[in-house]
């Protein structure tokens, strides 16, 4: 099963990514490449196999529902590329 | 004379605390050798008034009897850290301009230890790389070269530039991550020593996360001794970290005795591979036949899994990434790109993350969009995980009958920067590194030799969580037999 430029062009849109006209091909072909070749899992028989959601089997660790931090607005907003009154600027998104 | 910046971290310590030189002299000495071989590319971020600073409060430190494990000591530090008031851009575009106002757990640590910051160094973009060809920053030379050509070498990948200056000299000790291999392979591709710890060990607070779930951080030195001494200086727990773990850090150094009597070292039959250059194999063997003559008994065991591997991994580790890096839209911080007049809210975020990503990170994003996406996720994503599990098991039963595995760490040496690869013929690098990433477990590679082309080889020590310190004995007594003393620009 191979993904057409159409795919790729949408998945790329999915992840906020605006391909240049001229490398769509290009994408297209080496992300069906990795695909094919990630595609040997198939084989693997992993009925009855739990997937892995913790490298080292441990719990997380609880912690009292307490503001720990805050205070730091001007931190926060140090490396905004447009920041007006404490708060990002972006464009208009309402009409 | 020796050079200052020739010495090792512990020959460098004593010389600190016995008053032959300074912090502050060391410290100039290491920028004037960086400077000297600025060609190499290996640093990113200049720290140079930081780090004289840093020096002279060291020296400080030390005359009032307070110094730390490592004090005085120049380290690289790889620009996946978030260090407060110095740029941190983990090599990509898309970070241009952003300074933290705060520091890494690592970094903290490694300062408290008396560790000074001489540079930041070059990586390949959010350290996804085999041959730190994808940085914002440039290539990084491997300071090695082949007897029979003067290509220019990778120094391997992603911590690239901290394998290039521990290899040339440039540092005492470099701070690497490694997700896939991204110490092990830079250091069996420059000659040197590099350790990643298990997983949890080290805080991924303030790390630039790649894969959340493989990411840790780790050390780079010459020896294992000194990659004892800076992993002991980083490692611990972190609450800002939910996945670090609430466990004591050994004393490293004090469990290098050299003695490795009795114990068991895998030799896994899956990791042979004809895609492997034949002197890796032959130095596989000797290091087998090494050990063997230590005392330490070599058992053929099986990684049934391994080949599924290196495909989990660029299942799972695009997947995280796609999701990690949705941070990067142009709105918080870095890089925005200029917009023309109506643009919209989507149009900013497209054409930021357009101009701020290269391409290598470009694939990775969409690979991993779409192996999360409805109706691909059970079939790509779930089933990765499950096969993760198979290879976490492998090892699990291994190590009910072994201390170690041993292993090479690359397929070959140093390729050149001029080499073209195919995405996948590139991740193929990683075929034998990533195994004991996905596992979690704590794996280093050593030098154990050149070959036909004077280039350095690495082996790589597999050891259960949590067992650096028997890890790190059996790499010091493995170079102790072998006693690798090559230098780039040496061998003849």
């Amino acid at each position: 099963m191979s993904l057409t430029k159409e795919q790729v062009k949408k998945i790329a849109k999915l992840g906020r990514i605006r391909l240049k006209a001229e490398q769509e091909d290009e994408f297209t072909g080496e992300i069906n490449q990795i695909l094919d070749w990630v595609t040997m899992l198939q084989e693997v028989n992993t009925d009855g196999v739990e997937q892995m959601t913790s490298v080292v089997n441990v719990s997380l660790p609880m912690r009292e529902d307490k503001i720990t931090d805050g205070d730091i607005q001007e931190d926060v907003l140090a490396n905004a590329p447009d920041a007006k009154f404490g708060c990002y600027v972006v464009p208009k998104v309402v009409e | 004379m020796t050079k200052l910046t020739d010495l090792s971290v512990t020959a460098a310590l004593i010389g600190l605390e016995n008053k032959e030189f300074s912090a502050v002299d060391l410290a100039k000495e290491t920028l004037k050798e960086i400077e000297n071989k600025k060609d190499l590319n290996a640093f990113s971020v200049d720290t140079s008034d930081f780090a004289i600073k840093q020096a002279a409060q060291s020296d400080k430190k030390r005359a009032d009897g307070k110094a730390g494990v490592i004090e005085g000591i120049p380290v690289g530090v790889k620009d996946l850290f978030c260090t407060k008031g110095f740029s941190s851009t983990a090599c990509s575009k898309i970070l241009n301009g952003f300074t933290p106002t705060y520091e890494s757990t690592v970094t903290t640590n490694l300062f408290a230890a008396g560790g000074i910051m001489i540079g930041k160094t070059n990586m390949d973009e959010f350290a996804m790389g085999s041959g730190n060809l994808n940085s914002s920053n440039g290539i990084v030379k491997n300071p090695w070269t082949r007897k029979d050509d003067n290509k220019v070498l990778v120094p391997g990948g992603s911590s690239g530039g901290s394998s290039a200056a521990i290899a040339a000299r440039l540092c005492q000790g470099a701070l690497g991550t490694d997700t896939g291999g991204s110490i092990r392979q830079p250091a069996s591709f420059t000659g040197i020593t590099g350790i990643k710890p298990t997983y949890g060990r080290c805080s991924r607070y303030g790390m630039i996360a790649f894969a959340s779930s493989l990411d840790q951080a780790g050390v780079f030195a010459r020896s294992s001794k000194d990659c004892a001494l800076l992993l002991e200086a980083i490692a611990g727990y972190d609450k800002k970290d939910s996945t670090s773990i609430n466990k004591p850090v050994d004393n490293y150094i004090s469990m290098i005795t050299g003695d490795v009597k009795g114990k068991k070292i895998g030799i896994p039959k899956e990791y042979q591979s004809d895609k492997m250059q034949g002197e890796v194999n032959d130095y596989w063997q000797k290091a087998a036949k090494f050990f063997e003559e230590l005392g330490a008994e070599t058992i053929e065991i099986s990684l049934p899994n391994t080949k599924y591997a290196l495909p989990v991994y660029y299942i799972i580790a695009p997947a995280e990434a796609s999701s990690n890096l949705a941070r990067y839209d142009g709105v918080r911080y870095g890089h925005r790109a200029e917009l023309p007049s109506g643009a919209s809210l989507d149009d900013m975020y497209e054409l930021t993350r357009s101009e701020g990503f290269g391409d290598e990170v470009k694939r990775r994003i969409m690979i991993g969009t779409y192996v999360l996406s409805a109706g691909y996720y059970d079939a790509y994503y779930k089933k990765a995980q499950k096969v993760r599990t198979l290879i976490a098991n492998d090892f699990k039963q291994a190590f009910s009958k072994v201390d170690f595995v041993l292993t090479p760490t690359a397929p070959t040496s140093a390729f050149a920067v001029d080499e073209k690869m195919d995405p996948v013929t590139m991740y193929l690098n990683d075929v034998f590194t990533v195994p004991a990433s996905l596992a979690g477990l704590p794996a280093m590679s050593l030098p154990v030799g050149l070959d036909k082309q004077n280039m350095p080889l690495g082996m790589q020590l597999i050891a259960p969580a949590f067992e650096e310190g028997k890890l790190l004995n059996a790499a010091f007594a493995l170079e102790q037999a072998i006693g690798f003393n090559h230098k780039p620009g040496e061998v003849q």
